[in-house]
């Protein structure tokens, strides 16, 4: 079967921990060392205090649902075998945000804001991404 | 300084066709509508020394201030392209409107083209960095994102959300030169599957190739020329909500309630004396946040306030009167200026019973950047 290969994740720069973690079954995040700032995407400087002082941080995997959308057309090849399917923002325990994928139930409308959230780690041929369920 | 109210007038417009246009520059578009602005206005191209642009998207390229006003064979005092977004255009008034005040110039043009249509729309679809492996691609998902956060929180429903597009489209198709003349039914619209939920795609602006100008002047200057309808800009104001979708802390309020407290302040107005407002509808989300925003209702009520017709011609805020983005011209917001010059002037194709005053609002981004503009005068 013939399939497109997802866009995908830089292999170097500031997010790569994020994607080696996640071959882990971790989910990173980043903290600043100076003010204690959790935050994602990874950045050089905190956006909070602004000191080039972040470190990297595992996650324990527990998240909440601020909101999402349902494809129903691709807007990519890869995603055209894929419709419908979820796409969230999420909010971590620890604080971060992030886009993420939202799975694991047959109706993707049936979702409710605020509702908890698990991470769950799904193998896409080499790469390793975190998507999310119904906690 | 301050701003005095009224101080600076819209003197001219102009505009290119909407639609396809294929084999037309940027250039050429924005030359076009540059010249009936001046036309429109009554004035010699020499009388301008301000050029002030917003470059287009679909080949974005440095210094386009500089590249119009050469086109133009304008040299003028003050020159800029003008990088926010779809706020851009309320950002170049503003700007404008103070240069003028202060003296810096006299007469400033401004003005924009773009050709997405017959050109590329490569931008709207991208991936933005590593978050295209989850399948976030293009503009409208972002705004989705939003308007679902909105119905979760506030109890907005796809019915109230299909009144913008239900208004819209019976705008455009009055108006002879909007690109998309099909109105359609709220029970048309919720027939339609989804595009991205809770989105279909008549939730979703036009992509449009076109260019349009306005001209600015002092409202002395205004009179001294003889311009014939020149319109005051009564207040106007800004706001950056900065941050990315997907790491914005509240995702159902923007910075148009700084924006558009600064404006009515200016003004010296409040939105009960506001007879039509032209709100930036990208997305059929934006105007019922802005309306909130804007204080038209309270946060979470702008889905019941657009709802059942209000925000048609004949309702109690006549929104969009010539189509907007989801049907005459999906142009990032010069066209919502000049036809609430139109309105106000009394010259508009679908006349609004009162147009005293206007309220126009410009976003951009991904409700990133805002700008609002009062105009007319009491």
């Amino acid at each position: 079967m013939a399939e497109t290969l997802l866009p995908q994740p830089a292999e170097t720069g500031l997010q790569a921990p994020f994607w080696a973690a996640a071959r882990d079954g971790v989910l990173a995040f980043q903290r600043c060392a100076n003010c204690g700032h959790a935050f994602l995407p990874a950045r050089e400087e905190c956006p909070e205090c602004l000191l080039p002082e972040v470190t990297w941080e595992s996650a324990s995997g527990d998240a909440k649902l601020i909101s999402w959308v349902v494809y129903h057309r691709a807007f990519h090849p890869a995603f055209a075998d894929r419709i419908p399917y979820a796409v969230a923002v999420v909010e971590l325990k620890e604080g971060p945000r992030l886009i993420s994928n939202l799975t694991g139930i047959d109706d993707l409308e049936a979702f409710r804001a605020d509702q908890d959230l698990r991470v769950r780690f799904d193998t896409e041929g080499s790469l390793v991404v975190p998507r999310f369920v119904p906690a | 300084m301050e701003y005095r109210r009224g101080g600076v007038v819209i003197a001219g417009i102009g505009v290119t066709d909407f639609g396809a246009l294929p084999g037309r520059s940027t250039i050429s578009m924005t030359v076009e509508a540059a010249r009936k602005a001046l036309a429109d206005a009554g004035i010699e191209k020499r009388a301008v020394d301000a050029v002030l642009v917003k470059p287009p998207t679909s080949a974005p390229r440095l210094m386009t201030g500089q590249t119009v006003a050469e086109a133009l064979g304008l040299q003028p005092a003050l020159g800029m392209s003008w990088d926010q977004g779809g706020a851009a255009v309320i950002g170049m008034i503003s700007y404008a409107a103070l240069a003028i005040e202060a003296g810096m110039c006299r007469t400033a043009l401004i003005c924009f083209a773009d050709n997405p249509k017959t050109g590329s729309a490569h931008v709207y679809s991208n991936a933005a960095n590593d978050d295209g492996v989850f399948g976030w691609i293009g503009v409208p998902a972002a705004y989705a994102m939003i308007a679902r956060r909105h119905m979760q929180e506030f109890g907005t429903t796809e019915r109230q959300m299909g009144a913008i597009p239900v208004a819209a489209r019976r705008h455009g198709a009055a108006n002879p030169a909007a690109q998309l003349r099909k109105p359609i039914t709220i029970e048309d619209y919720l027939a339609l599957p989804h595009l991205v939920s809770p989105f279909r795609r008549d939730d979703c602006a036009l992509v449009s190739d076109g260019g349009a100008a306005i001209v600015l002047m002092r409202a002395e200057d205004a009179r001294q020329h003889g311009v014939r309808s020149p319109i005051p800009i009564m207040g106007f104001g800004l706001g950056q909500s900065s941050w990315d979708v997907r790491l914005r802390p509240e995702l159902t309020s923007t910075m148009a309630n700084r924006a558009g407290s600064m404006a009515f302040g200016m003004a010296g107005l409040t939105p009960s004396e506001i007879d039509i407002a032209q709100l930036y509808d990208c997305f059929s989300i934006v105007p019922i946040m802005t309306l909130e925003d804007y204080g038209f209702c309270k946060k979470g009520q702008g889905g019941h306030f657009v709802a059942d017709g209000a925000v048609e011609i004949d309702g109690v805020l006549p929104l969009n009167t010539a189509g907007g983005l989801l049907s005459e011209t999906g142009m990032p917001g010069m066209q919502l200026v000049i036809e609430g010059v139109r309105q106000l002037r009394g010259e508009a194709v679908l006349q609004a019973g009162r147009a005293g005053t206007c309220i126009v609002s410009s976003q951009g981004g991904i409700m990133h950047t805002h700008g609002t503009l009062i105009m007319g005068a009491r």
